[in-house]
């Protein structure tokens, strides 16, 4: 004889825990964000696409072809490859200098960091122009050697750089303010160089921090539009990004060539996100130990 | 080896960590840091170790100056309270850490390094963890590795910030007896700091009873209880 012991009057039926909530309001959080993402996020993506294939793939295609297509996309890259390694620099030594060190002004310093997420790109453009322009004294000076900065490659870098340089320097601080500075110090003791430390040590702990604000900076380093369309001149072939380059398209009716050239961009977006997440997937299991620590 | 602190004082900015304390620790001793929060125990162990230097004072190790001897060239074992293991790396690299760091002429080999790592875990009474990561150790074990990682220098002397602080009570008892034994072998000059007058009182050969950055009373665990020299002293060893 088989004695069954009924223990589910022990467990009263509504036991659940007490950060979670009924089933129809979980159901109707879940699928008001579903909504929300697809309407805000989803659908203008498929919209993109769709516009750009109106009239076929080979059109599309053929529409990012011609030369100034072309040049824009150079330099779109071109800007990215410079300003997103000279920004992850920058946001490393920055970090590292507001979470290892105590000096006096670190409080102004990380304001001054935020400074380009709150004051609006067209601004961050006029002040360069300002800066660099012709009519200044440093910008007249740059123009008479030959290195103009307005309206040319360097002030288009410059612009990028100052919108993208928060990205890595916020991802980096709570990471590393929250892991200390115990293990380097135990590194130091151990006979380690600064370099050394800095290498095998504090560049592990926050590499995924780093990619991620990596990414991040690269995303906004080739879609920056506003600061940027200030100090370019909206040259075509020369100094028009890809940005600048879809504004102009649009308003000259292109709209598959607009369309084209906004798809491209937001794949190449898409392609960093992919990235991330396939990295994230791969390394899954060193992540979860890192954050068990 | 021997260690003379001569006169050492800290200030942070216009706080005074520690005003002028001098003392001398016996080659080979066993020495307690005692006292709260705030008493300038650690401050006192981190310019021992390199981490801090001194506003004014000097440190003499076996009669030469190292006042101003780099973090990297004191050769000091260091355990901080929280571990400080490598989270990236698995016990064996963390315990290798400090060879591989070497100047290439006096690192030892791949073969040697091996050989020392296991010595090391043998000693820690944890033979067959090497290849684990520190998430994946107990705080006890984690508290130990730390303790191998700073002996795989061959260091001078151990310096042991909290070194139980953040355990329960019956790991922290066994650890204090590893840690007795550790040292006994090793015949290493030791400096541990404690809040706890028990630990202190249990496992060091001098106590140095600490309040407010000065030293209050430097003695055997038996002197201090039994003819405490001022009132703070009186009232922490009771309390």
């Amino acid at each position: 004889m088989t004695t069954t012991i009924k223990t589910s009057h022990l467990r009263p039926r509504s036991f659940r825990s007490a950060t979670e909530e009924p089933a129809w309001m979980r159901y109707t959080l879940i699928i008001t964000v579903l909504i929300v993402l697809s309407v805000l996020l989803f659908a203008p993506l498929i919209a993109v696409f769709a516009e750009a294939l109106e009239d076929g793939l080979v059109m599309a295609i053929e529409s990012l072809g011609n030369r100034n297509a072309r040049e824009a996309i150079k330099l779109t890259l071109t800007i990215a490859a410079i300003a997103v390694p000279a920004n992850a620099a920058f946001g490393i030594a920055a970090a590292w200098a507001i979470t290892k060190f105590d000096w006096r002004g670190k409080a102004f310093v990380i304001t001054l960091i935020d400074l380009p997420f709150s004051v609006s790109p067209v601004v961050a453009g006029l002040c360069l122009v300002l800066l660099f322009g012709a009519n200044s004294l440093l910008g007249g000076w740059l123009v008479a050697h030959g290195y103009p900065v307005i309206f040319a490659v360097p002030g288009i870098v410059l612009a990028t750089m100052f919108i993208t340089f928060p990205f890595v320097a916020r991802e980096l601080i709570p990471v590393m303010t929250e892991q200390g500075r115990s293990e380097e110090e135990a590194a130091l003791t151990l006979g380690a160089s600064g370099w050394r430390t800095f290498f095998t040590v504090t560049l592990p702990n926050i590499r995924w921090a780093l990619l991620y604000g990596i990414l991040l900076c690269n995303a906004r380093a080739m879609g920056e539009f506003g600061a940027v369309a200030v100090v370019s001149g909206k040259i075509r072939g020369q100094t028009a990004t890809m940005p600048i380059m879809i504004e102009m398209l649009y308003n000259e009716y292109l709209s598959v060539a607009a369309f084209s050239m906004a798809a491209l961009l937001a794949v190449l977006a898409l392609v960093t996100l992919l990235l991330k997440s396939a990295l994230e997937w791969r390394y899954a299991d060193q992540l979860a130990a890192a954050h068990r620590h | 080896m021997q260690i003379e602190i001569d006169e050492i004082a800290k200030e942070f900015g216009t706080a005074t960590a520690l005003h002028a304390v001098s003392l001398s620790i016996p080659s080979g001793a066993l020495i307690a840091l005692l006292g709260p929060s705030g008493s300038g125990k650690s401050t006192l162990l981190r310019i021992l170790g390199g981490l801090e230097f001194p506003t004014s004072g000097r440190v003499l190790f076996d009669g030469e100056d190292a006042t101003g001897l780099s973090v990297q060239n004191r050769r000091a074992g260091f355990v901080f309270q929280h571990y400080a293991l490598f989270r990236h790396m698995t016990v064996f690299e963390n315990i290798a850490y400090g060879l591989r760091a070497r100047p290439r002429p006096t690192r030892p080999t791949n073969a040697e390094i091996e050989r020392r790592v296991n010595r090391l875990l043998d000693l820690i009474q944890l033979p067959d963890i090497g290849k684990r990561y520190p998430s994946q150790l107990s705080g006890g074990q984690r508290q130990r590795v730390a303790l191998a990682r700073a002996l795989a220098i061959e260091p001078r002397m151990l310096l042991l910030d909290e070194p139980f602080g953040a355990l329960d009570a019956r790991v922290r008892k066994e650890l204090r007896q590893g840690l007795r034994d550790i040292h006994d072998t090793t015949g290493l000059t030791t400096v541990f700091v404690t809040h706890d007058q028990d630990e202190a009182m249990e496992l060091a050969d001098l106590v140095v009873v600490m309040s407010m950055g000065r030293i209050e009373q430097v003695g055997k665990p038996a002197e201090i209880r039994a003819k405490p020299k001022t009132q703070f002293v009186r009232e922490f060893i009771s309390a």
